[in-house]
C-alpha cells in the first residue's frame, strides 16, 4: 500500500476510536492471556536448566508427550483425508440430508468436550453399539491409544472440514474444464489441477488439527484409559502433577507443549503466507 | 442440433458447417447461446438432440478429452501452482504413456510454443507474474500445444483494456494466418468480429439469425435484428406498393422492386444517409439535436407524423446550412418486411 | 444443468463418474456417523435409558442444580466480557491500518492453540497457594483459585477468541466506506457504530457470541484445574458429568451431558438458520475455532 505521505506505525484514519479501541483491546489481551502465559514462561526459567532438563525429559513426561503428539498426528493425517472427502462431498454434490451433515460439522467446535468424551468412550467401550461390533475381531478402541485417536478424531474433524471448502467452492470451475480440454483424465484432472491448489487450505487444517490434538484434554481423558506409558497424555500429566503439588513439574510439560504449540502456530502463518505468494490468497 | 438447460432452452435448431482452417467469429449479445454452442463443440455440454461432426467423425458420443480441441477461457484458467511451461505442456503431460512425448521433449515443444506466442524466457514464471495480455498468450499457447482439431476461443479479448485487445486482435489474425487452425470464437463485440473472422456468426436468442463474411453480415443484414446489432441503425415504418417506398404516404426515392407489398421496415446507419435539397422523394425531419462525435457531427432528426428518430453523421466541415429542417435520402439501406402485430 | 443427453455414456467433464460419486458420498457418510452423528445420539439415548422420570430426577437434584447456576453465572460474566472486547478487537484491527497488524490477530489466536489444562495452570501458577500473587491474596482473604474467579478466568482465557474471530474477517471485508460516509454526514464515532456498522455485523456477533456461550459453559480441561471440584460449589455442569461418570451413575451423567448437547445443537441450529436467510455473508464461520 503507498500513500502520498509517510506514516510510521499507523495510516491516519478519519474513523474515531481507535485509541480506545486498541487499548482496551491489548489490555484485555495482556491481563487475560499474555500476562498468565509470561508468568508461565517465568516460572519454568525460574527452575534452572538442570532441573527443568530433568522435569521436562523425565521418562513419563517423554512418553505422555509421545502418545499426545503421536495419536494427534495419526488423527490429523485421517481427518485431512477424510475431512477432505466429506468437504469434496457437500460442496460439489447434491444428496439428501446434506445440509444437516454440513451444519452439524461444528458439532465438536460447540459440543463441550467432556460431553464428547463420555459419548465415545461409551459408544466404542468394548459392550456398546461400535465397540460391541469390534469386540468379536478381538480389536479394542476404547482404553487404549486407538481410543485417544477416536477422540482426536472427532475434535479435529471440523478444522479439517472448514478450511477446505471455501477453498473448494471458489476453485474456477474453467480450471477443470480446461484440463479436460487438454486430455486429461477425471483423476488426472483432480490430482494435479485441483488437489495442488488445495494443498494450503489442507496443511492448515492439519496443522489446526494437530495442534488442537497434542493440547486436547477433556474428550480425551474419558477414553484414553489413561495408562503411564502407553496411553497417558502431556495435559492429564499436567493435571496429576498439579494434584501431586509438583508445580515445577506441571510447569515443565506445560512450557514444553506451549513450545510445540508456538511453533505450530508459526507453521501456520508460513503456510498461509506461502499460499498468498503463491496463490494470491490466504485460506 | 438443439440444447436445452432444465426447462430453458438455450439453443434450438442451430446447425453450422465450419470449413477447415476458417477464422469464425460467433457474435451475439449476451444470452444469444454462442458460448453455450461453444461449449457443445468443446464437449463441455452436450447438445439435448443433434450432433457434431469433426471432418467424417461424430464426436457427439466423444468425451471432452478425446475431441481434441484447444479451448482458451474467458479467464484463461491457467493453472496457478504451475509455470508457464508446465501449464503449456500439461496437455502432453496427461498422455498415455504410450503416445506421451519425453519429458525434454515436452519442455522443448513449450519453449518453441512461447516463441510463437512472442514469450520466449517466461518458462518458469508462474501465472500470478504474468500481465493479462500475457496469460491470454499463455492461455492459447496452451491450447496449441495439443496440435488441437480445433481452437476455440471464449471472448478471448474480454478481460482485457482497450489498447491490449486491439494489439492482441491484430496478433492473433497474423498467428492463424500463419499456423492454420480452424478457430472459432466468441464475441459480443461486432467491431472484433468484422475485423478478425473470415465467417461471422450472428446469434440471437439460441438461434442462428446469419453467417456470411463480414461484407456481406455488414452491407446485407438479413434482419432488422442484424442490422441493428452489426453497427448504428435508424429505422423508419414505411410501406411498399408496387415496388414503391413511401412513409405517411409520401413517396421516398427508393428503388424497392421485389420488394413485398404492405408495411415494412426501412433500416439505414447514420453514415449512409445523405443530406439532399428539397425535392419531392426525400424525407423531411425536424432537426432536434446537434452533438459533436470525434470527426464527424451527429445529427438527429424526427420524422414524419410518428416523431421517429433519425441518426445523420455529417461531416464537420459540410457546407450544409444546418436549418431546423433538413431533406435526407438513405444511400445505404435494408428493407424488411414487417412482422404481423 | 441437465447432462442426460442422446449420448450418455460420454464422461461430465468437470465430475466423477456416478459410482464414484456414490462411493465418495457412502464414505462421507459412513465417516459422519462414525464420529458425529452416532455420539450424539447415545448422548441422548443414555440420558432417557430411565425414561423421562429418571431423567427428571437426575437433572432435579441439589447438586445438579448447583451445578447449572454456576455454569450459568460463569457464562453470563465471561461472555458479555469477550464480547466486548471481540467488537473492540475487531474495530480496531478491521477499520484501520497499523504495522504488526497481523502479530495481533496471531496472539488474539493464541488460545486456540493452547491446550486448556495449560489456560488453567497458568492461573494456578499466579493465584494459587504456590502461584507469585498466592500469599497476598491468601492474607487479604481473597480466594481465585478453587473459587468463582479462577474458573471465570479460565473460561475467559479459552473463549477469548470467539466473538473477535467471527468479527474480523467479516469487518475486514466491509471496509471503512460505510463509516466514512457516516462520519460525512455529522454522525458521531459511536452513533455511526451503532446505526452502520453493528447492522452490518450483528449475525456473525450473534453466532460469535453464541458459540463463545456454547464453549463458555462447556468447559471441561480449564475448569477442571482451577475449581477444585467442590461439589455444590465450584462444580460446573462438565465437572459434574465428569464426577457422575466416574460414580458410574450414567444415566444421571448422560442426562447433564444431553442439557449441554441440546445448547451445541442450539448454536448449531442458528448457524444453520442465519447462514440459510441470509446467505454466506451473514454468519459463515470462518473455520478457525
Amino acid at each position: 500500500m503507498s500513500t502520498a505521505y509517510s506514516w510510521t506505525w499507523k495510516r491516519p484514519s478519519v474513523i474515531p476510536g481507535f485509541g480506545v479501541t486498541f487499548g482496551f483491546a491489548l489490555t484485555y489481551l495482556s491481563l487475560i492471556v499474555l500476562i498468565p502465559l509470561a508468568a508461565l514462561i517465568v516460572r519454568s526459567t525460574s527452575l534452572g536448566w538442570a532441573e527443568f532438563w530433568h522435569l521436562a525429559f523425565d521418562p513419563r513426561t517423554l512418553a505422555a508427550l509421545r502418545v499426545s503428539f503421536v495419536t494427534a498426528l495419526i488423527a490429523a493425517v485421517i481427518n485431512s483425508v477424510f475431512g477432505l472427502v466429506l468437504a469434496w462431498v457437500l460442496v460439489r454434490y447434491r444428496f439428501p440430508g446434506k445440509r444437516l451433515i454440513d451444519s452439524m460439522i461444528d458439532l465438536p467446535f460447540a459440543l463441550p468436550t467432556a460431553v464428547a468424551g463420555i459419548a465415545l468412550s461409551t459408544l466404542y467401550a468394548p459392550n456398546a453399539w461400535v465397540g460391541g461390533l469390534l469386540a468379536p475381531y478381538d480389536i479394542k478402541i476404547a482404553y487404549t491409544p486407538v481410543g485417544i485417536v477416536v477422540a482426536l478424531i472427532f475434535i479435529g474433524l471440523p478444522f479439517a472440514v472448514r478450511t477446505v471448502e471455501p477453498v473448494l467452492a471458489d476453485l474456477d470451475k474453467e480450471l477443470e474444464e480446461a484440463a479436460a480440454t487438454l486430455g486429461a483424465r477425471r483423476l488426472q484432472t483432480v490430482l494435479r489441477v485441483v488437489l495442488p491448489q488445495l494443498v494450503p487450505a489442507i496443511l492448515t487444517g492439519f496443522a489446526l488439527a494437530l495442534a488442537r490434538g497434542i493440547g486436547e484434554y477433556g474428550s480425551v481423558v474419558f477414553i484414553a484409559g489413561n495408562i503411564p506409558f502407553v496411553s497417558e497424555i502431556a495435559p492429564l500429566l499436567i493435571v496429576i502433577r498439579l494434584e501431586e503439588f509438583n508445580y515445577g513439574a506441571a510447569t515443565a510439560v506445560a512450557a514444553l507443549m506451549l513450545m510445540i504449540s508456538f511453533a505450530m502456530l508459526l507453521t501456520i502463518n508460513l503456510i498461509q503466507a506461502w499460499s498468498r505468494r503463491r496463490f494470491g490468497h490466504a485460506v | 442440433m438443439r440444447k436445452q438447460f432444465d426447462r430453458y432452452p438455450a439453443l434450438h435448431g442451430v446447425s453450422l458447417d465450419i470449413r477447415s482452417g476458417e477464422l469464425i467469429a460467433l457474435l451475439g449479445p449476451s444470452g444469444s447461446g454462442k458460448t453455450t454452442l461453444l461449449r457443445l463443440i468443446a464437449g463441455l455440454e452436450w447438445p439435448t438432440t443433434g450432433s457434431i461432426f469433426f471432418g467424417g467423425d461424430d464426436a457427439s458420443g466423444m468425451d471432452v478429452q478425446e475431441r481434441n480441441v484447444g479451448f482458451v477461457f474467458q479467464s484463461y484458467a491457467l493453472f496457478k501452482h504451475m509455470t508457464v511451461a508446465d501449464n503449456i505442456g500439461f496437455g502432453l503431460r496427461v498422455r498415455p504413456r504410450s503416445s506421451r512425448p519425453p519429458t525434454a521433449e515436452i519442455r522443448r515443444r513449450a519453449s518453441a510454443l512461447l516463441d510463437l506466442v512472442q514469450l520466449s524466457g517466461l518458462e518458469n514464471r508462474f501465472p500470478a507474474q504474468l500481465s493479462g495480455g500475457q496469460r491470454q498468450r499463455v492461455a492459447l499457447a496452451r491450447a496449441l500445444a495439443i496440435e488441437p482439431r480445433v481452437l476455440l476461443l471464449d471472448e478471448p479479448f474480454g478481460a482485457l483494456d482497450a489498447k491490449v485487445r486491439r494489439e492482441l486482435r491484430q496478433w492473433l489474425r497474423e498467428l492463424h494466418d500463419k499456423t492454420g487452425h480452424t478457430t472459432v470464437f466468441v464475441t459480443h463485440d461486432q467491431e472484433e468480429a468484422l475485423e478478425l473472422a473470415d465467417r461471422v456468426v450472428v446469434m440471437s436468442q439460441g438461434r442462428i439469425e446469419q453467417v456470411g463474411t463480414p461484407d456481406e453480415i455488414y452491407d446485407r443484414p438479413n434482419s432488422p435484428f442484424v442490422f441493428s446489432f452489426i453497427g448504428e441503425a435508424s429505422e423508419l415504418p414505411v410501406t411498399v406498393a408496387n415496388g414503391r417506398v413511401s412513409i405517411d404516404g409520401q413517396a421516398i426515392d427508393l428503388g424497392a422492386a421485389g420488394a413485398a407489398d404492405g408495411p415494412a421496415r426501412l433500416l439505414m446507419r447514420p453514415n449512409g444517409i445523405d443530406v439532399v435539397d428539397e425535392r419531392p422523394g426525400t424525407i423531411a425531419g425536424d432537426v432536434v439535436a446537434v452533438r459533436r462525435s470525434g470527426g464527424w457531427r451527429r445529427v438527429e432528426l424526427l420524422i414524419g407524423a410518428g416523431r421517429h428518430r433519425v441518426e445523420v453523421e455529417l461531416p464537420i466541415d459540410g457546407a450544409q446550412a444546418l436549418s431546423e429542417r433538413l431533406h435526407i435520402l438513405p444511400r445505404h439501406w435494408q428493407l424488411y418486411p414487417s412482422e404481423a402485430s | 444443468m441437465q447432462s442426460e443427453g442422446r449420448h450418455h455414456t460420454v464422461a461430465p467433464a468437470t465430475s466423477e463418474s456416478t459410482p464414484m460419486r456414490g462411493t465418495l458420498i457412502a464414505i462421507a457418510l459412513i465417516f459422519f456417523a462414525l464420529f458425529l452423528l452416532l455420539p450424539l445420539v447415545l448422548v441422548f439415548t443414555e440420558a432417557l435409558r430411565a425414561g423421562l422420570p429418571g431423567f427428571i430426577k437426575a437433572i432435579n437434584e441439589p447438586d445438579a442444580l448447583a451445578a447449572i447456576r454456576l455454569t450459568l453465572l460463569v457464562a453470563a460474566i465471561s461472555v458479555p466480557a469477550n464480547m466486548v472486547f471481540g467488537i473492540a478487537a475487531a474495530w480496531a484491527i478491521a477499520k484501520y491500518e497499523f504495522k504488526g497488524k497481523s502479530f495481533v490477530i496471531t496472539l488474539i489466536d493464541l488460545p486456540f492453540s493452547v491446550s486448556p489444562v495449560i489456560a488453567g495452570l497458568v492461573y494456578v501458577l499466579l493465584f494459587g497457594a504456590q502461584g507469585y500473587f498466592g500469599g497476598w491474596l491468601s492474607n487479604h482473604n481473597i480466594e481465585i483459585i478453587f473459587a468463582l474467579p479462577g474458573i471465570v478466568l479460565a473460561t475467559m482465557f479459552v473463549t477469548f477468541p470467539f466473538v473477535a474471530r467471527e468479527l474480523i474477517p467479516l469487518m475486514q471485508e466491509q471496509g471503512t466506506g460505510d463509516e466514512e460516509a457516516a462520519l460525512s454526514l455529522g454522525a458521531s464515532g459511536f452513533k455511526t457504530f451503532l446505526y452502520v456498522t453493528l447492522p452490518n455485523v450483528k449475525w456473525a456477533l450473534l453466532y460469535g457470541v453464541l458459540l463463545c456461550n456454547a464453549r463458555a459453559m462447556g468447559e471441561f480441561g480449564a475448569v477442571a484445574v482451577v475449581s477444585g471440584k467442590i461439589r455444590g460449589f465450584t462444580n460446573t455442569m462438565p465437572l459434574h458429568v465428569e464426577i457422575l461418570y466416574n460414580e458410574y451413575a450414567f444415566t444421571a451423567a448422560f442426562a447433564v451431558a444431553s442439557l449441554l448437547a441440546m445448547l451445541a445443537l442450539l448454536t448449531l441450529a442458528v448457524k444453520a438458520l442465519l447462514e440459510w436467510r441470509y446467505g454466506d455473508q451473514s454468519a459463515a464461520g470462518s473455520g478457525r475455532h
